[in-house]
């Protein structure tokens, strides 16, 4: 059995290669459900509806999917570049604790700024630090030929153990009864809600705004040029006058700016402090809907609702039914691994003998 | 007629909607050398993947010595008595000659390898066919000639008796490929017998009894090297008549364009050693010698991707820019000699490409912005005016065919953007590496032309090339590069092939008997 290159992505299989993926996911999660003891159609019919079949169903997977837009925008460009960045998930947690120092620690310092300056100011100071985490691995990648995926890995675990130091030591909340908590954020600088009465806030603006903004700059700009002709061909890149260095240091500034502010929104929007449960893998998360996406800044827009979705609708399913939440990561998952591969097959043809 | 040996019937292999061989049948006998002649794509490599077992073929019977051969399996075309000795070296560096020739004909589940005996086979093989090589040598210090000469071997102690030899004369001097022929002869007068791939007429001519031309996946012609010219073969080659541009010396030399003092670049494997040039407007300079010796530097010292460590490289009295955009702003048009690594984005669609040198300047872009519009409407002139074809303008770059890569890499870096039917603006200096490697005959006449008459326009032309006949068909003054080093540059017609086949080999005309042994002590 081996793989030959199509000379012309074969129209039927640009049809089929999304229906057969979707197929195949359901599949691989119906015998799951099946094995779980529960009835296939019930399963999928319920977490349907609590991923999109009300206005709270909604607006929760709307929040669910605000911080996966940005980490998978970040993933996106970084990709794009060819620059393995694995530690979004630090880098989130990064810009959220940034968010904090920047908003929370202030108060009764007398050290008082009008809300929009500081908001501004702590969105900022969420983008630097994640950009800044960012910049070690590049740096090391571009001068010292260290792999980055190692060092943007480790880097989240790194990361993980000094918002513990932090939440038990400077930034602890001392109101949380030993909690490990951050001070909360000045109630000026949280997000206002997009719909009343949901938890759907508008940072959900934010992340459509960057990534129509992601979009714009790489289709219609000469940086945007340079990111994705430094990834497809690092050398003729440079034959061509791309300064490769430069805009490899660029996106990984970018790129850890944006997992910077999923923290930062997601303290502003949602949490209002942080904690070390704040966000549950949203950082790798935001791999898989770039993946998914086929690095298209838009489709991460997309993607990360589906996502978000299948992970809402999970949740409120098994409450219902005896099918573990986990079958929420099975279709993921699934659905990425038959995504790249009926996307191979666009390209590809299998032949046997 | 005795009976052939080898008989391919029928041979027929699709790639999707491509016929990569049709129909193809062939006998090759004993003590015979058979030629494929063909051009890129013509179905040539795919032939021999089939016979060596790399590809099956849709439709379509080999045998050998008279009994069927399995087919998809390279282990029974070795079992067979097929040899293949493939373009680039499959041996590894670090290993001796002997360990090189042994591995992969010993079974894994025997606790001691057989040196000796192996040693004293691969003597004896090498005796009896005139291949004298040291088995204890690292493959890693011997040259490519040698290199070629441990591969043929290696098929041999397997007990080939048919051997394949793809493109062997690509990277080897004349003399080197002189040394090849003669023992090709040897080991046909043995009984062994050949299949010669090659695109150079001349040397199908030289080497071969018989030659079977391929163009478009079919067998269009088969004669005997006696009975037929070069002007028959490429015309069966190429299926028309093609005229190949004459040789036409320079008109009018003008000022110095590019000038190279004394230059080196860092220590590397490819490197530059105390290099001095001088390129003239109007004038092409043609640099002879096998290739990684250090043209890759010189290529890109003036390209704008490489810096010269010591000594100076000035372009128009000025000290030569690192930044290839602002070189292409100067009028320097840079033909890369990797068109798939680096002279194309291949994922970058094809007006992107043409564009991609120039998209700084203001041309093509406004603060950043890329004046799409533009881009297009020039990748459409450039498209148009150099003929490439096969994929639109919104299509990957890597749909294109070799030939049309370095078309739309040739027309970009000639064709001005303020350039007009009426006015052309020419570049001032031309950097051509390989320029027509790897295409077929009609774009290798083409793509020279189009250098002929840029240095008619006025423009300073550096082409570097290990094709012989080309360096001097075109070069009005030749050049040879060995281990980083140049020769002075002299007119071509005070060169004689002999003198720059030794110059490529690092001897001089003086002192060749130092440089055979050079050759011979390489190793430590």
């Amino acid at each position: 059995m081996r793989l030959e290159r199509r000379e012309v992505a074969s129209g039927a299989a640009l049809i089929l290669a999304p229906i057969g993926a979707v197929g195949f996911t359901l599949l691989v999660s119906s015998l799951l459900v099946l094995w779980a003891g529960a009835a296939v159609g019930e399963t999928y019919g319920l977490l349907l509806r609590g991923g999109f079949g009300s206005v709270f169903a909604v607006s929760e997977t709307l929040t669910r999917a605000i911080p996966l837009m940005l980490t998978g925008l970040a993933a996106t460009v970084a990709f794009k570049a060819r620059l393995y960045n694995i530690g979004a998930e630090g880098q989130l947690y990064a810009g959220a604790l940034a968010a904090i120092a920047v908003g929370g620690l202030h108060g009764g310092t007398g050290f008082d700024l009008p809300p929009p300056v500081l908001f501004v100011l702590m969105m900022l100071g969420a983008a630097v630090a994640g950009a800044l985490l960012l910049l070690g691995p590049a740096l090391m990648k571009l001068k010292l030929g260290v792999d980055e995926v190692v060092t943007t890995l480790l880097l989240n675990f790194i990361v993980l153990l000094a918002v513990s130091l932090m939440l038990d030591g400077p930034m602890k909340d001392p109101t949380a009864m030993g909690w490990p908590q951050s001070v909360a954020l000045v109630g000026d600088l949280e997000l206002s809600k997009l719909i009343p009465q949901t938890r759907v806030h508008t940072g959900l603006l934010w992340a459509v705004s960057l990534a129509a903004g992601l979009w714009a700059l790489l289709k219609y700009t000469v940086p945007g040029f340079d990111i994705r002709a430094a990834g497809a061909n690092a050398r003729a890149a440079a034959f061509a006058g791309v300064p490769v260095t430069r805009t490899v240091v660029i996106v990984a500034l970018l790129s850890g700016a944006l997992a910077g502010l999923a923290g930062a929104i997601e303290v502003a929007g949602r949490t209002g402090y942080v904690t070390l449960d704040m966000s549950p893998g949203y950082g790798y998360a935001g791999i898989v809907i770039a993946m998914l996406a086929a690095l298209h800044p838009l489709g991460v827009i997309a993607a990360s609702v589906f996502v978000a979705g299948v992970l809402v609708g999970a949740d409120s399913m098994s409450r219902v039914i005896g099918v573990p939440t986990y079958i929420a990561d099975v279709i993921v998952a699934a659905s990425l691994i038959s995504v790249l591969v009926a996307t191979m097959l666009t390209q590809y043809r299998i032949r046997f003998g | 007629m005795p009976d052939p040996i080898l008989t391919l019937s029928n041979i027929t292999k699709r790639f999707g909607s491509l016929v990569a061989n049709d129909d193809i049948s062939l006998r090759l006998h004993a003590g015979e050398v058979l030629a494929l002649l063909g051009e890129n794509g013509a179905g040539k490599s795919t032939l021999v993947s089939i016979l060596f077992g790399h590809y099956v073929a849709d439709a379509g019977r080999i045998e050998v010595f008279g009994k069927p051969l399995r087919t998809g399996d390279p282990k029974a075309a070795l079992a067979a008595g097929i040899g293949m000795v493939h373009q680039h070296s499959t041996l590894a560096d670090n290993l001796s000659v002997l360990d090189n020739v042994m591995m992969g004909s010993e079974s894994l589940w025997r606790p001691f390898t057989r040196k000796r005996a192996a040693r004293t086979t691969l003597a004896g093989v090498a005796q009896r066919f005139g291949l004298v090589v040291d088995p204890d040598g690292r493959v890693g210090n011997l040259s490519v000639g040698e290199r070629q000469r441990v591969e043929i071997l290696k098929a041999l102690y397997r007990g080939a008796r048919i051997l394949i030899l793809d493109e062997p004369t690509a990277v080897l001097t004349p003399q080197e490929s002189e040394a090849l022929f003669e023992v090709l002869a040897q080991m046909v007068a043995k009984g062994l017998s050949i299949i010669f791939i090659s695109h150079k007429l001349a040397e199908v001519l030289r080497v071969s009894h018989r030659i079977a031309v391929l163009r478009g996946g079919r067998l269009v012609a088969e004669a005997g090297a006696s009975q037929t010219t070069e002007g028959q073969l490429a015309q069966w080659m190429v299926g028309h008549a093609v005229a190949m541009p004459h040789r036409r010396p320079a008109q009018s030399v003008g000022d110095p364009v590019c000038v190279i003092r004394e230059a080196s670049t860092a220590i590397a494997r490819e490197q530059l050693v105390n290099v001095s040039l001088t390129l003239n407007a109007g004038e092409i300079v043609a640099i002879a010698g096998v290739s990684g010796n250090g043209q890759v530097a010189l290529a890109e010292c003036l390209s704008g991707t490489r810096v010269a460590v010591s000594g100076s490289v000035e372009l128009l009295g000025h000290a030569m820019s690192t930044q290839p955009a602002r070189l292409v702003e100067l009028g320097v048009a840079r033909i890369p000699e990797d068109r798939h690594g680096v002279g194309i984005i291949g994922d970058l669609p094809v007006w992107e490409n043409a564009v991609s040198e120039r998209l700084r300047s203001k041309a093509f872009s406004h603060w950043s912005w890329v004046r799409r519009a533009k881009s297009r409407a020039y990748a459409q002139r450039v498209t148009a005016v150099f003929d490439v074809r096969g994929a639109g303008l919104a299509a990957p770059a890597s749909a294109l065919s070799g030939g049309n890569m370095q078309k739309l890499i040739l027309g970009r870096a000639l064709l001005h953007p303020d350039s007009q039917a009426s006015k052309t603006v020419t570049p001032r200096l031309i950097v051509a590496h390989q320029p027509t490697w790897g295409l077929d005959i009609g774009a290798v006449a083409y793509v020279q032309q189009q250098l002929i008459a840029a240095r008619d326009a006025g423009a300073a032309v550096l082409l570097i090339s290990d094709d012989l006949d080309e360096v001097l068909m075109l070069g009005d003054r030749v050049a040879v590069m060995h281990a980083g080093r140049l020769s002075p540059a002299r007119k071509t017609q005070d060169w004689s092939r002999e003198a720059i086949g030794l110059a490529m080999a690092g001897g001089t005309e003086t002192g060749a008997g130092d440089s055979s042994r050079e050759t011979q002590t390489a190793g430590p």
